[in-house]
């Protein structure tokens, strides 16, 4: 089976030793994770990993049901580029000079839709937020500027759907709740 | 303000409102301060010290086993957690509840490389179903509510409590916790009545129906659905190993073990089966063999508590995911009363004739010039000698597939091995815990001199509690499992098998053990019976053949109807 890369959301409670109980799901299996972002969802106490990784996908089903087999574990999705609206944020540090001997600088923060965040006599950093092969153009572009430091982070993603999948669990869940209490 | 106790306190009353009165462990600086409050509670919480933590564990496995209770041990920070990895991996693949309580260092030491420190939630939680470090004596009881709970619901496992020092001295107050309920867990999953319907109606149109029998069976406490089950629908049963005494080993639809080295009706017929039911097992690959070439013709209906193990290693046509009991509850009406197809149940009937002739015969009736004995002859006569009705405890290796393939069944929960790990050095102390568990059962162990070897210093609770477990020591001076791939698959070059052993019986009666040594088969009937007589632990030491080997055999890679008869022939169904 040909290996494409997935995005794994998973929805878990927000306690220590999460991060070590995904990771090793992907590290049994020899997976190697591609991009990892985790932070707070929009449902209090619970947090989000967004995970991006390049295999088949019978092995990443697997993955997602062991992964949601921990007890911290709320959810855990399985999407493909189409499923989900993504995006990553890099940031360029670039010598002021070089920027100030090229005549290019406007018509690649026009073209790549880049932002300065910061010039100083030394150095100015740029933000480029995109997909990952929009970061990289940018790169190529800074590139020869004599680009001092670079940072992507990992992708962030939302589903095309209208509501997060992770709602109607919770929602189940404090139904079984509320019958455990009534017995 | 009422009244506050130090978290070692905490643990103990905790443990104690969870219905705790028996622990196994063993004691060291970390977790001092629970051993001493442990001997304030001596008349409600009884301790069995162990020789090595390992023993403790498997100890603890083998209650848990035997009564389906959460078995609980004891251990020290730094090494004391460690030995108990094996257990605890153990325990995750053969799904046995067991809460793990390990001392840690003060938390103001921890992650500073104290001495006896390890990292025991880190290595420990892919070992475990659920590990927590608590550094806080007020944090004490919801951890142990929350870990009984999670042992021992859904699909049961290890749980491991690390407790730093400081929270086991420093004092809170304590209430009752209870805990049914985990917004993130939910192990009562039911299928819908549509997918139940469903199955139920390719059950009903089946023509060559078989059910494959699980641990999750036992587990369930399904074992009179199941029968209820085969019996109205008129199915044949195969059992996994440890799903052994889900069924009696006397019942007309009992087919009896698949597997590497199973019976050869259910083996063969697993690939002639149009629909096969499987409940509380996981296709493991010692039951599947090549999985390409694994049940072509069968529409598979796989009943499991556990999401992950569907679609695992074989594919299903249907998940009905819930706990065993209650699908088949559910399931029972909706299938139609009907008689097994004669048809069906003959080719079982022919292919369990050809083993018994071919294979099952030799074993038991054997006859070796200098009387060293067959390990089939011995389980045979053992469980005969036993009224079919003893807990069996096994080692892992040749005793082990000797064993659960040559003993009888009566009552549930009866077999106590290590499937899924294959854990040599389990056998002796799983055997003691399962008795102090079940007192009232005869507990029967078949254990090889190498494993024995593995955890012989448990010989030690043994003699301590007065433990009466009956020992079975098939000897032939080899790893036999091993030696036995050598032969078939090595040229016979018998790499690091043969073992200069020590006198077993001297070292029984060391620890004040009754012992024998069975030279000869003539011997062996009477042995047994001094041995089932004696009121208390006794140590059988059995002179075994070291050529006998277990067949029928699926070598591994091979398809599960691929078996080896013998070293040399494969099994052609006519």
């Amino acid at each position: 089976m040909e290996k494409q890369l997935f995005t794994i959301t998973v929805f878990t409670e927000n306690q220590v030793s999460l991060l070590h109980q995904i990771s090793m799901v992907f590290s049994r299996r020899c997976l190697n994770i591609e991009s990892l972002t985790v932070s707070a969802c929009s449902i209090p106490g619970v947090h989000k990993f967004t995970i991006t990784c390049k295999s088949e996908r019978e092995m990443m089903e697997h993955v997602v049901k062991q992964i949601e087999k921990r007890i911290d574990v709320l959810r855990a999705f399985l999407h493909t580029d189409d499923e989900i609206v993504f995006q990553e944020v890099a940031l360029y540090k670039v010598p002021t000079a070089s920027v100030l001997a090229t005549d290019e600088i406007e018509h690649i923060i026009r073209t790549h839709g880049a932002r300065v965040l910061e010039i100083q006599p030394e150095y100015t950093i740029f933000e480029k937020t995109g997909h990952t092969d929009e970061v990289k153009a940018l790169f190529d572009k800074l590139k020869h500027l004599g680009l001092r430091q670079f940072v992507r982070s990992g992708r962030v993603a939302v589903t095309k759907a209208p509501m997060e999948y992770v709602d109607e669990f919770l929602q189940n869940q404090e139904n079984r709740r509320q019958q455990l209490e009534n017995k | 303000m009422s009244e506050k106790f130090t978290g070692a306190e905490i643990l103990i009353k905790a443990l104690i409102d969870q219905g705790v009165d028996q622990v196994f462990g063993y004691p060291g600086g970390q977790i001092m301060p629970v051993y001493d409050r442990l001997y304030d509670y001596s008349d409600k919480v009884r301790h069995y010290l162990a020789r090595h933590e390992q023993g403790a564990i498997h100890a603890a496995e083998g209650f848990a086993r035997a009564t389906g209770k959460t078995g609980v041990v004891f251990a020290t920070s730094g090494p004391g957690a460690m030995n108990l990895i094996t257990g605890l991996n153990d325990a995750l693949m053969d799904s046995t509840p067991i809460v793990a309580i390990t001392g840690q260092v003060p938390s103001s030491l921890l992650g500073r490389d104290a001495f006896q420190e390890s990292d025991v939630v880190s290595v420990t939680l892919p070992v475990t179903k659920w590990a927590i470090l608590v550094r806080r004596p007020e944090d004490i009881a919801p951890a142990i509510a929350r870990a009984f709970y999670i042992a021992n619901s859904g699909r049961p496992g290890p749980v491991v409590i690390d407790i730093a020092k400081d929270a086991q001295t420093n004092k809170a107050e304590y209430h009752l916790d209870t805990c049914n309920f985990i917004r993130s867990y939910n192990p009562d999953p039911e299928p819908t009545d549509d997918l139940l319907k469903k199955a139920a109606e390719i059950i009903n149109s089946a023509e060559k129906p078989l059910i494959i029998s699980g641990h999750g069976v036992t587990i369930a406490k399904a074992e009179a659905e199941l029968v209820k089950f085969a019996e109205k629908a008129g199915i044949p049963v195969g059992c996994t190993m440890l799903g052994l005494s889900t069924i009696p080993t006397d019942h007309p639809l009992n087919m009896g073990m698949l597997g590497m080295h199973g019976n050869l009706a259910p083996n063969i017929n697993t690939n002639k089966a149009d629909v096969i039911i499987a409940i509380g097992m996981r296709f493991d690959d010692r039951v599947t063999g090549d999985t390409a070439k694994y049940a072509p013709d069968a529409k598979i209906i796989h009943i499991d508590i556990d999401a992950s193990e569907f679609d695992k290693t074989v594919k299903s046509y249907l998940h009905l995911h819930g706990d065993a009991r209650s699908v088949m509850q559910r399931l029972l009406p909706l299938i139609n009363t009907s008689t097994p197809n004669k048809y069906w149940i003959e080719s079982f009937s022919r292919h369990k004739k050809v083993e018994e002739e071919r294979v099952i015969d030799r074993e038991i009736n054997a006859s070796t010039p200098d009387g060293k004995m067959l390990m089939g002859e011995v389980v045979s006569i053992v469980s005969k000698i036993f009224d079919d009705n003893a807990i069996l405890v096994t080692d892992v290796g040749q005793n082990q597939m000797f064993g659960v393939r040559y003993f009888g069944f009566k009552s549930p929960r009866s077999v106590i091995s290590s499937g899924g790990l294959g854990t040599m050095g389990f056998g002796l102390p799983a055997a003691i815990g399962a008795k102090i568990g079940k007192p009232d059962r005869d507990v029967v162990l078949f254990v090889g001199d190498g494993g024995l070897q593995m955890t012989i210093q448990e010989l030690g609770m043994i003699m301590e509690y007065n433990v009466g477990v009956k020992i079975v020591l098939l000897n032939n001076n080899f790893l036999g499992n091993v030696r036995q791939w050598q032969h078939l698959f090595f040229n016979s070059r018998y790499s690091a098998t043969p073992m200069v052993n020590p006198d077993f019986k001297t070292i029984a009666e060391a620890y004040g053990i009754k012992a024998e040594d069975v030279a000869h088969r003539d011997n062996l009937a009477d042995a047994v019976c001094r041995m089932r007589e004696h009121n208390g632990a006794y140590l059988l030491n059995v002179n075994i053949d070291e050529t006998d080997m277990v067949f029928p055999m699926t070598p591994g890679g091979h398809g599960v109807d691929e078996i080896l008869l013998n070293p040399t022939e494969y099994y052609k169904p006519v």
